[in-house]
């Protein structure tokens, strides 16, 4: 017999057993909505958690370029459609972008800005969605990541963006920069990817 | 030779500072994951209770669910493959890699892979396969094993840290600060990340409906390990399916919460084949493996709701035994509330071994309260205890208590007893040649003996 038939039997023999199987309760997605998290506009929802999480919103181009200047993050990776939006106006600004990411120099990028497919506001998430990422490596491995979005992409809930997943094989959600608290539970920021998480809206 | 109950023998013998690093560890996590749910919801209670009801159901129809999530993954384009045994899993996994010929691969935090001892498997056979979690990471380095589900090494301070990655040259000096520790690790891990040829990770969720794997990490390095490799391989537990999408919304509310006190775990991700061919980075080729080991065994056993777990790690924060003992002291992967259930049942033919978890606790229902999917781990700790008596398994520390079945339940012995008891406490009790009474008094001393007072006071009220 293969594994799987000696599982598959193993486990309706085990279930033999059992004499009340549960039925699947019936729930309203509703029943897991936070309250608390979800005042105000979407936008407003968003912020909030977004920034809780130790996200950064950037209001429009002029502080995106002093926050990048700050932190010295002068060179970086733009999602070649996002140029016209974005990148042009930092490359005026005087920082070096790029719109090919290539692997061997990952060093190089000290910012990646990529394109999020939405936002979630009860959780303060972005969704980055394979449709609409340029190069996953892009949005992870500079110190930087700006996920671009428009407002009317935000959904309200995490059920919310759940129904409204779409065929893409890998939807991600990232709520913060990467952080760890391993060591004697301290939160530290940019272990693997993002140490600055950023948001910014067209 | 007196045998102590084992878990008794590692609080006592685990360093002053190794306790520190647990207690207040485990402390923070449990404050935190309760102002979080507190603050969050009207009511967490139903919450939890709605979840285990989820996975009864979906463990109760495991076998139409795991036919599912077979066919969604299939048509996702992902290989699926079962392993009833560890060694089928390890075996399964071998061949993807050698038929490949690929030598190096990351690995995500996956605790099924710790289960059946996969890292050491595949480094004997030749493949570099590196731990990418951090705390992972260093108990890699360290040749040890991890003490908690979801942080590692809550055993180790900062200054153990920093000496071995000064030892194995991970760095050139000794540094213990923990954000230069933490970027140390970032930057070494890099290089491997990059060049590795494929990604083992484990699996939180697998959505029957969609075929959706979902892996959630903090650090972000399940998803790093992903990106440039050719090959993703995901060792998932069948206990892991959810019947739904919408279902996930719920788990990944009650995980990220219960065990980090966040709302969500910074990286969510939610992965339905290999990447399409507009995507630079990400895995050609996507298998999962679906893992038994000893499962059906738990699915056959009167303790099955533990087979609800999700491994977020709130029963072994808020337990007092695990605080005092650390999650090496059960001995298997799985430490603390969980484990006291989980291993015993799991690894069944060591049965005997670990039959002296289940008896490591208190009851004092912490565990069942905290956890998100709603386990009476305390009832389950006694059907086991149960399970220990019936097959006469007698553990180290549980001296057989017939003698004093005997005294109890005969009236006028139970007197002469309480009468002449006194004496015990002029009696160099620890040196009765009596070995279960030996065995108890090891790790005990007794109150002075206060016998026989109430009839000695009843007879007097009755002759005033
Ligand atoms: S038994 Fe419950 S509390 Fe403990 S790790 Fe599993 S899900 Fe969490």
């Amino acid at each position: 017999m293969s594994s799987r038939d000696t599982i598959l039997s193993k486990i309706r023999s085990a279930l033999d057993g059992v004499k009340e199987k549960s039925a699947y309760p019936d729930y309203d997605a509703s029943v897991f909505h936070s309250r608390p998290r979800l005042e105000g506009t979407p936008r407003e929802a968003f912020d909030r958690n977004f920034i809780a999480a130790g996200g950064e919103v950037m209001p429009d181009l002029a502080a995106l370029a002093a926050f990048l200047q700050q932190g010295g993050h002068t060179r970086g990776y733009c999602d070649p459609a996002l140029m016209d939006s974005v990148g042009l106006a930092l490359a005026a600004a005087g920082f070096t972008v790029e719109t090919s990411y290539e692997r061997s120099r990952y060093e190089d990028y000290q910012f990646g800005i990529t394109r999020a497919s939405g936002a979630i506001a009860e959780s303060g998430s972005l969704i980055l969605d394979d449709a609409l990422t340029s190069d996953r490596l892009a949005a992870l491995s500079p110190w930087v990541h700006v996920a671009v979005l428009r407002e009317s992409e935000i959904h309200r809930t995490i059920p919310d963006a759940i129904a409204a997943f779409g065929p893409s094989r890998n939807i991600l959600w990232a709520t913060g920069p990467s952080k760890t608290a391993d060591v004697e539970g301290i939160l530290i920021e940019g272990v693997h990817g993002p140490g600055e998480q950023v948001a910014f809206f067209i | 030779m007196i045998d102590h109950q084992l878990i008794d023998t590692y609080a006592r013998e685990i360093s002053d500072e190794k306790q520190t690093s647990v207690i207040t560890g485990s402390a923070a996590s449990t404050d935190k994951r309760y102002t979080i749910l507190f603050k969050d919801y009207e009511d967490p209670d139903a919450l939890r209770k709605l979840a285990g009801k989820i996975k009864d159901h979906t463990l109760h129809h495991l076998d139409r669910y795991v036919e599912q999530a077979e066919a969604s993954l299939q048509r996702n384009g992902v290989q699926v493959h079962f392993a009833d045994t560890g060694d089928d899993a390890k075996a399964t996994i071998l061949s993807i890699l050698q038929e490949r010929g690929i030598s190096k691969l990351t690995k995500s935090k996956s605790m099924a892979a710790e289960e059946i001892h996969l890292n050491p498997f595949l480094i004997e056979n030749g493949i570099e396969c590196l731990e990418s979690d951090l705390g992972e990471f260093i108990i890699q380095l360290d040749d040890d094993v991890p003490s908690h589900i979801v942080r590692p090494i809550i055993h180790k301070n900062r200054r153990e840290i920093a000496r071995t990655f000064q030892r194995e040259g991970i760095a050139a000096d000794y540094n213990d600060d923990p954000a230069t520790i933490t970027h140390r690790a970032r930057a070494f891990l890099r290089d491997k990340y990059m060049q590795a040829e494929a990604v083992i990770t484990g699996g939180n969720f697998i959505s029957a409906e969609s075929g959706r794997l979902v892996l959630v990490t903090n650090e972000g390095n399940s998803r790093f390990g992903m990106a440039p490799s050719k090959v993703h391989i995901a060792l998932v537990g069948i206990e892991k399916i959810v019947p739904t999408d919408r279902d996930l919304g719920l788990f990944l509310n009650l995980l990220g919460r219960s065990a980090t006190g966040q709302q969500l775990t910074v990286y969510t991700e939610f992965i339905t084949g290999p990447k399409d061919d507009s995507q630079p980075s990400g895995p050609e080729e996507m298998h999962v493996v679906f893992l038994n080991n000893g499962r059906t065994d738990v699915l056959e056993s009167n303790c099955r709701e533990i087979l609800r777990c999700i491994r977020c790690s709130a029963c072994q924060n808020v337990c007092p035994v695990y605080r005092q003992a650390s999650g090496h002291a059960y001995r298997t992967t799985y430490g603390g509330p969980v484990g006291a259930v989980l291993s015993p049942l799991l690894f069944g033919d060591q049965f005997p071994e670990l039959a002296d978890l289940p008896k490591a606790s208190s009851l004092c229902g912490a565990c069942n309260e905290v956890c998100p999917v709603d386990i009476p781990i305390p009832d389950l700790l006694l059907r086991l205890r149960d399970k220990a008596k019936r097959e006469h398994i007698h553990s180290p520390g549980a001296p057989p208590m017939s003698p004093f079945a005997t005294l109890a339940t005969s009236p006028s012995l139970w007197r002469t007893a309480m009468t002449m008891s006194k004496a015990m406490n002029h009696l160099p009790i620890q040196v009765a040649p009596v070995k279960p009474l030996q065995e108890w008094l090891g790790q005990r001393t007794l109150p002075e003996w206060h016998g026989g007072d109430f009839r000695k006071w009843m007879k007097n009220r009755n002759n005033s």
